[in-house]
């Protein structure tokens, strides 16, 4: 099987990442100034969900890589997640 | 034929001497590697069952202490848990015969294998250690429920850290092998021309990747607790001990499946050989194994119906626990329909096979009973649920075991075990095995708890058949392993295909050669074409 | 699709791979803590926002940009060695350490300015806070505790790789550690991401 991958990331598409990367850290700094209530930790973790979005894609490289990696790394997560709303089902009604 | 010889380079010869094996990374001695380890630890496990066994052959005490009895147990299910029952068929079987199966010369990473078993030793010494260095021996059983664990006076850290150690090596051996299949098939094996033996490791491998290292972190979380008063679990510093069992179960239900995915493909296996027919519906056998490891993922609720969670979730638990047996199900059907109407060769592997169905039945069946919320309220923490899961992990993963091992014994050692002691051994195992367990469904429906040390009169009869029962399962372990270790070294020698299989193991010499392959085949067709009438 | 296993290089993809999954397992390792955390999140909701008044959330913000950085750096060091420039890429691992460095150094300062005032698990202290503020302040040790301990282990790995870099092991062709090792910084990176708004923003 030959290489997915034999894309090198370009020098300038590693500072536009950290750019996108820096404004969204800026973004939910600020957004804790905004009281939303229980939004304000939904809203955090959206924002932190696109920053590792992100850095999985083109830091990691998951964007150039086979369908076998892509579909692992999100079946990984939405496993997770699942785990954590099934945990819920307990916690949440008590 | 009398004046055939064992290959004259194989595995076994390749490099001798005791170094030659312990720094080996071909994965056939690691799988053999394994093997040797699980006989001496899966042995003393059983002698601290029998003794439990005949501690309880009548009431009052018998030759021991209530104190020792809950050491025992605890030490039993550790040992039988962590260091034989899941690393289970995957490390020995999977280590041997994976790459072999798929055309490969070795596993991914031969290196990353042999590493996994000085961990794995690593742990199971740690655990054996905990039971006698200075200090009491950990008695908090092999579920290590807080409060308990976290506050008593004990060495539960050293046998929570074996625990941890042993997860580690899980999951080195999961990642290998997932690899493996991914990269490693030879040309022209598609994944829908594995053998299903595979597909189950497959589905086996993940659950060692994405389930252990909860079980990881949550056995550090009581390690912090014991050490730095963390509080996670403690109610006087907020925690909930329900939380420990939420994270502690997230991790051990899928593990049963991690036990009882590799028994299945063996029989899947051993079935098409001693039929010699295709396996039926080899699709859904396939899927089913992945459904088994994706849906047994949300179940775990199911061992905690009365510890206080919301109505609602025992309501969800519940519901998926049924929904789990489907795919199981799917498989039993599969392997009957695969028998029926095949040319029939009862030889010991397609006994073992058969009583796997029948033993494995039971305990899935009783497992739906306990999935059952009201049902459940009666038989929760007695001895009904010890007899549920000894059906299904020894009479399932320890049968389906038996049936490997003699199944891949020729194979293995180029040599053939005594079939007619062998299947006298099968009768002593079968026969002891329902009588020490059958009899806990009955006294557990009646009110016997489990991991009690004592036991109402009434209950003697019902100890006393189990007490026997357990002398003769042991009298039929003690001859199967005589049968295959004396047979190893002086069995007659075996063909390379005595049961005229069509998986790759049995196009190659037996033993096998180093490297397994002259040359990597090309695959042309699916796993189970059988050369026959019986073949569509 | 089958490949030689005698060969002193393992094959790129299968190494990759090998890697990905490993860090799969890293993630589920910090997911039960994740787990605790939801948990007693909602239970304790205004003590948890009270406990977290304490941290800094200055030097929470820096250690985000300076692992954001590193993460940058790094991958630029993988460009630099696919292209041959194996003195750029040393240089930029290099700089990776060194934000790492500054990482660890800025959590020593925070830890040593909490346990100062007494706050960590087992004080007198701590027995004063509320249910939730105790739970806090023992998820916030154990989560950073368990990530800087990662962040030691990617700076050993990263420097193995400026060795094999000087050395010349690592090269053009032969990069998968150097691939494997940035792949692990990224992960330190990434839990980071979820780390920081769940410990520090909840004011």
């Amino acid at each position: 099987m030959e290489n997915h991958d034999n894309h090198i990331a370009s020098y300038s598409l590693n500072w536009t990442v950290l750019l996108g990367l820096l404004i969204l850290t800026t973004l939910s700094v600020l957004a804790v100034e905004i009281h939303l209530g229980a939004f304000t930790v939904a809203l955090a973790l959206l924002i932190a969900s696109v920053k590792v979005t992100i850095v999985m894609t083109y830091f990691m490289h998951l964007k150039y890589e086979g369908i076998m990696l892509r579909l692992m790394a999100g079946g990984v997560f939405l496993l997770f997640a699942a785990v954590i709303v099934v945990t819920f089902s307990d916690y949440y009604f008590r | 034929m009398n004046d055939q010889t064992i290959t004259p380079q194989n595995y076994l010869n390749h490099q001798t001497g005791l170094w030659s094996w312990l720094t080996s990374t071909d994965h056939k001695r690691i799988g053999l590697l394994y093997l040797y380890s699980f006989l001496v630890f899966f042995s003393t496990a059983a002698i601290l069952g029998l003794l439990m066994k005949i501690e309880k052959i009548a009431p009052g005490q018998t030759i021991m202490t209530a104190q020792t009895y809950n050491a025992l147990f605890t030490i039993h299910g550790i040992i039988m848990i962590f260091v034989i029952v899941i690393p289970g068929m995957a490390v020995v079987f999977g280590n041997f015969f994976l790459p072999i199966m798929i055309g490969a010369k070795d596993v991914a990473f031969p290196k990353l294998n042999l590493f996994s078993w000085y961990i794995y030793i690593t742990g199971a010494f740690l655990g054996l250690y905990s039971q006698f260095a200075y200090g009491h021996s950990p008695d908090a059983g092999w579920t290590f429920y807080v409060p308990y664990s976290s506050s008593a006076e004990s060495n539960m850290t050293i046998a929570l850290t074996a625990a941890v150690v042993l997860g580690f090596s899980s999951i080195l051996t999961g990642m290998n092998f997932i690899v493996t299949i991914h990269r490693m098939r030879a040309p022209g094996m598609t994944y829908f021309r594995m053998p299903l033996f595979v597909w189950s490791l497959y589905a086996t491998a993940w659950i060692q990747l994405l389930a252990t290292p909860i079980i990881g972190i949550t056995l550090i979380m009581v390690i912090a607790e014991r050490t730095f008063h963390i509080g996670f679990f403690d109610p006087a510093l907020g925690g909930d001990p329900l939380l420990y069992q939420h994270l502690f179960w997230t991790y051990s239900h899928p593990a049963v499946y991690v036990m009882i995915l590799p028994a299945m493909g063996v029989v899947t296996e051993i079935f098409p050989t001693f039929s010699q027919k295709p396996v039926f519906g080899y699709t859904a056998i396939a899927f089913s194994s992945l459904a088994i490891a994706l849906v047994g993922y949300f179940v775990w609720g199911h061992h905690m119906f009365t510890s206080g969670m919301s109505y609602e979730s025992r309501l969800a638990f519940s519901l998926l626990t049924f929904i789990v047996a489907i795919p199981s199900a799917i498989k039993v059907f599969n392997w009957l329909s695969t028998m029926y109407g095949g040319s029939i060769d009862l030889k010991t592997p397609l006994l073992y096979a058969v009583s796997f169905i029948f033993l494995f039945t039971i305990g899935g069946f009783t497992g739906l009973l306990q999935g059952a919320l009201a049902a459940n309220v009666q038989v929760h923490h007695t001895d009904f649920i010890v007899a549920h899961f000894h059906y299904i992990i020894f009479g399932g993963m320890g049968f389906g075991f038996f049936a490997g091992i003699h199944y891949w014994f020729p194979k293995i050692y180029g040599r053939m075990y005594n079939e007619t002691w062998a299947n006298i051994a099968w009768g002593f195992a079968f026969v002891g095995f329902n009588l020490l367990y059958f009899p806990m469904f009955i006294m557990g429906m009646q009110g016997m708890p489990r991991r009690y040390y004592d036991f109402d009169p009434k209950f003697a009869t019902g100890h006393l058949i189990s007490s026997i029962g357990a002398f003769i399962l042991i009298a039929g372990l003690i001859l199967i392993f005589s049968n295959l270790i004396y047979h190893s070294r002086r069995g007659a020698i075996a063909s390379a295909n005595p049961w005229h299989g069509v998986t790759l193991e049995w196009q190659i010499p037996s033993p096998p050669p180093h490297e397994n392959f002259d040359e990597i085949p090309v695959i042309t067709r699916g796993p189970y074409v059988f050369d026959n009438p019986y073949t569509k | 699709m089958s490949t030689n296993v005698h060969s002193e290089y393992i094959d790129r993809d299968t190494g990759k791979m090998g890697m990905w999954l490993f860090l799969f397992t890293e993630l589920y390792l910090f997911g039960g803590l994740f787990i605790v955390y939801a948990v007693m999140r909602s239970k304790y909701s205004a003590d948890f926002h009270l406990a977290a008044l304490e941290l800094n959330t200055m030097i929470g913000t820096i250690n985000t940009v300076v692992l954001l950085v590193s993460s940058m750096t790094v991958a630029m060091s993988l460009t630099a060695i696919q292209r041959n420039q194996a003195g750029l890429a040393m240089g930029l691992v290099f700089v990776t350490l060194l934000l790492a460095g500054i990482f660890i150094v800025n959590k020593y300062f925070e830890w040593g300015h909490e346990i100062s005032l007494q706050l960590y698990p087992g004080t007198e202290v701590m027995k004063t806070l509320p249910h939730g503020g105790i739970i806090f302040y023992s998820l916030y040790y154990m989560m950073t505790g368990l990530h800087v301990l990662h962040v030691i282990i990617g700076g050993v790995i990263l420097t193995i790789v400026l060795f094999k870099l000087k050395s010349g092991t690592i090269n053009r062709e032969h990069f998968l550690l150097h691939e494997n090792g940035a792949l692990y910084w990224h992960l330190v990176d990434l839990i980071w991401i979820f780390l920081f708004p769940l410990l520090y923003l909840i004011s």
